[in-house]
């Protein structure tokens, strides 16, 4: 039987990353090949390289036997590829139908578009496939996400794509519609297409994959069939080795508690959230893509609203309504997007650097240049951030050190509690450290930190104690002298340590 | 040449005056003028003469004040299309007033106020209903030229009192006041956008209001704060206006929003938002103008000025546009 995909060394660099190195892939018909390895794997790298978004480094690689020089997305198109990824890529002001068909309605006698037709035919196969309840003629909009994710999916179900990959295609399913999806993927099995299925949930894993292939750190660690291991052996597998001295870090002693957060609740996003942080600990919250880690931090910061539950500060109960009360109160946030979240682009690293500082330095609202250039100056040399000077617009830095441009923001604004999500996202190993050993300093200084990584190393290297969710429920808190790669995984996935 | 040379110095007036690529724009558009005023002087008698100039500078100081307003707009990533419209209800709400025996001294303060609370209004459409600002204030200005009708009876509102006139006819050592005024508020710009909280504010509302917002900074006074003060520079156009006419127009300010944009754009603002200067402004009015006052001079056909002007308009957006994909290329 031949091979549908076939790759072998494939690498591909990023500037300061090791993407993929090396890796060997292959997906037979018929089959459904699980790809699993946690963040920064290299999991979606590999699947962009064979959908044609990105162009490899070097290794080569076959499509149906056919070799692959230059792909693209229309090429791998036309191949009969076809890539349902986690965020919905319809246009959802049109129907559903228009969606089935983008670009190519059918047409009638003159020309025209042949609306019956189209509509038919979309129609028969929603029927077809189980999902009687979605209209052909409604407006995507107007459907649940989940109702528009099963659209997504049948979608190169008609157009008959023989490769098809699912990238957490569950995340917004719930239990029926994803046994719709399992019913529509061994159909596709027994029709002998091929499905690479990415998924972080090992009960899926082990309930539609034939095959499992697992990545960490950019290298193909072992592929075999699903048959022969174990849930447990596949998470061994997955966080493989120890973690790098990089992570550790000097650990303050931690003194009063400065957050405490009771019963934070925002229906449907996260329930019953309790913790608290202590002046210089680092506390850690850890959970998969889409378990309301984003959500909690925004609601703590004034940024969301939420419906029940009590936040204190420094044994003082708070409510912020925006993120202003937040930063005066002395809470400081970098978010995980960087770019449209925490920094002003187009603007100066000046006054990036003093964004929440400016009501502190503008008696009646005129703002005292001095200082403004001062702060500046302070924290791009504190924080060593590489820029030819301080008037350059920080879109021209690297994203290692635009991060310190936002930290730098934080501080300047005098923050005593630091919410960090994702706070090495985009960045380089070698500012990675240095963003560490700032954070080290921070502590030391009394600085409480709330962080978010879905890294696990990262966020074991530096967390004194980890808070783990999963689908918006706290799992458990874990003590750093319990810290275990399996056991928080495990707890991510919703399954008991 | 140096990595610093490569990297574009941040579209921020203040900092960015003094770097390089600023005083590239600014430069560029001070060398058109100097060169337009050269030709004009040298191809038409008239042009040089002081009764010209100082009437160019009064046709340009209407433009030029709405311009001020329109780019603190434009700076926040808006735009208000109701300038125009404002002008035209300035001018007649003050002559309203002043025909009904109200001295200018109370008459003047008020149409500003007036004016202002339209800009108000438009930010309570841009901010607390959402409605874009290109769709609220040409709300606006369909409103406010229905009203201005409404309240004139579609006639002009003559016979003011004659030391109003004077405002627009005086002159100080030569200069005319409505130049002056002009300057004023070019100084009143230049200090809220290089020197305040609140001109910092455009600038990051501008970039992106989510950022904004994540930093602490309330979005409602902002926008509001903007709107406002475009509508009260259009408020005192109209009232320079009026007095220079004498009178109330019901029909005045018509398109003059597109040219206050046109003057903007061409002065180095973007639509995108968080870039453009005062000076940039400023030297743009005075282009537009001057090719008008020199192509009427020439005898150039008024037609073909427009091509002109609207050719002016496209290469200057073009080069901006060229400016905002390198940027984004990095």
């Amino acid at each position: 039987m031949a091979e549908l995909i076939a790759a072998s060394g494939i690498s591909k660099a990023f500037p300061g990353v090791r993407a993929l190195d090396q890796v060997d892939f292959v997906l037979k018909p018929g089959e459904v090949h699980a790809l699993v390895g946690e963040n920064g794997a290299g999991k979606s790298t590999l699947i962009k390289i064979l959908m044609g978004v990105y162009r490899r480094d070097s290794g080569s690689f076959t499509v149906k036997g056919r070799d692959i020089h230059d792909f693209s997305p229309q090429a791998a198109q036309a191949s009969g590829m076809a890539a349902v990824y986690q965020d919905i890529s319809l246009a959802r002001t049109l129907t559903v139908g228009e969606n089935f068909f983008l670009g190519h309605m059918p047409t009638g006698r003159w020309g025209t578009i042949d609306w019956t037709a189209a509509y038919d035919r979309c129609g028969a196969l929603l029927r077809e496939l189980g999902l009687d309840d979605i209209d052909p003629r409604a407006p995507l909009s107007s459907l649940s996400v989940a109702k528009q994710e099963m659209v997504a999916i049948a979608k190169p179900v008609f157009e008959n794509a023989d490769i098809l990959v699912f990238d957490e295609p569950t995340a917004l399913l719930a239990a029926e519609e994803t046994e719709l999806l399992f019913s529509i993927i061994r159909r596709l099995k027994a029709e002998g297409k091929g499905i690479i299925y990415i998924s972080h949930r090992m009960e899926e894993i082990f309930a539609i994959c034939d095959s499992v292939t697992v990545l960490k750190d950019g290298r193909h660690v072992r592929t075999m069939p699903v048959a022969d291991t174990n849930p447990d052996d596949l998470v061994r597998l997955m966080v493989g080795r120890s973690m790098e001295d990089m992570y550790t870090i000097k650990r303050a002693r931690p003194g009063e508690v400065a957050l405490k957060v009771d019963g934070l609740t925002r229906e449907p996003r996260f329930r019953d959230i309790s913790f608290d942080v202590r002046h210089g600990e680092i506390f850690g919250l850890f959970g998969l893509v889409g378990s309301g880690r984003t959500e909690i931090m925004r609601a703590i910061f004034g940024a969301d609203a939420f419906d029940r539950g009590e936040i204190h500060l420094d044994g003082k109960p708070v409510r912020f309504t925006h993120p202003s009360q937040a930063i005066a109160a002395g809470i400081g946030f970098m978010s995980e997007d960087r770019k449209n979240q925490s920094i002003a682009l187009p603007l100066s690293v000046r006054t990036n650097i003093n964004l929440a500082h400016y009501p502190a330095i503008s008696p009646f609202g005129v703002i005292d240049r001095t200082a403004e250039r001062d702060a500046a100056r302070t924290y791009v040399d504190r924080l060593a951030i590489k820029t030819p000077s301080d008037a350059v617009a920080i879109r021209n830095l690297s994203g290692g050190n635009q991060q310190k441009v936002v930290l730098g923001k934080n501080l300047a604004a005098k923050s005593r509690i630091l919410v960090c999500d994702e706070p090495t996202i985009g960045v380089d190993v070698g500012a990675k450290s240095e963003i560490y050993k700032i954070f080290e300093k921070l502590t030391e200084g009394g600085v409480a930190i709330l962080m978010v990584s879905s890294y696990l190393p990262e966020i074991m290297g530096l967390a004194d104690r980890i808070l783990v969710i999963y689908e918006g429920r706290p799992m458990a808190i874990v003590d750093r002298s319990d810290f275990d790669e399996e056991k928080l995984v495990r707890l991510a996935s919703g399954l008991q340590a | 040449m140096t990595v610093a040379d490569k990297l574009e110095i941040a579209a921020r007036p203040g900092i960015a005056a003094l770097g390089r690529f600023r005083i590239g724009t600014s430069a560029t558009l001070m060398a058109i003028v100097v060169v337009l005023f050269a030709f004009l002087s040298m191809t038409s008698a008239v042009f040089p003469t002081p009764e010209n100039l100082s009437n160019l500078l009064r046709q340009t100081s209407i433009n030029g004040i709405i311009a001020l307003g329109m780019l603190m707009v434009i700076i926040t990533a808006g735009i208000d299309l109701s300038v125009g419209a404002v002008v035209a209800i300035a001018g007649i709400v003050n002559a309203l007033m002043l025909q009904a025996g109200v001295s200018m001294w109370l008459s003047i303060p008020l149409t500003i106020l007036i004016g202002a609370s339209i800009g108000v209004f438009n930010g309570i459409l841009v901010h607390e209903v959402s409605i874009t600002p290109f769709i609220a204030t040409l709300g606006t200005l369909t409103i406010v030229r229905g009203l201005v009708m409404i309240m004139s009876g579609a006639r002009m509102v003559a016979n003011l009192p004659k030391e109003f006139g004077q405002i627009a006819s005086g002159s100080v050592f030569g200069i005319p006041s409505m130049f002056i005024i002009w300057m004023v508020l070019f100084a009143v710009t230049v200090f809220l956008l290089n020197y305040t909280q609140l001109g910092r504010n455009f600038f990051i509302i501008g970039s992106s209001r989510e950022v904004a917002r994540l930093s602490g900074i309330r979005l409602r006074p902002n926008i509001y704060a903007v709107y406002g003060l475009s509508s009260a520079y259009a408020a005192l156009a109209g009232i320079l206006l009026s007095s220079r006419l004498s009178m109330g127009v019901p029909t005045a300010g018509i398109s003059y929003e597109l040219d206050a944009i046109a003057a903007v754009v061409i002065g180095g603002g973007s639509l995108f938002g968080a870039a453009g200067s005062a000076i940039g402004a400023v030297l743009g009015a005075i282009i537009m103008q001057t090719i008008r006052n020199g192509g009427n001079l020439l005898g150039i056909d008024p037609f073909a000025l427009q091509v002109i002007i609207g050719a002016l308009i496209l290469i200057a957006v073009g080069i901006d546009q060229i400016r905002v994909r390198k940027a984004e290329k990095g």
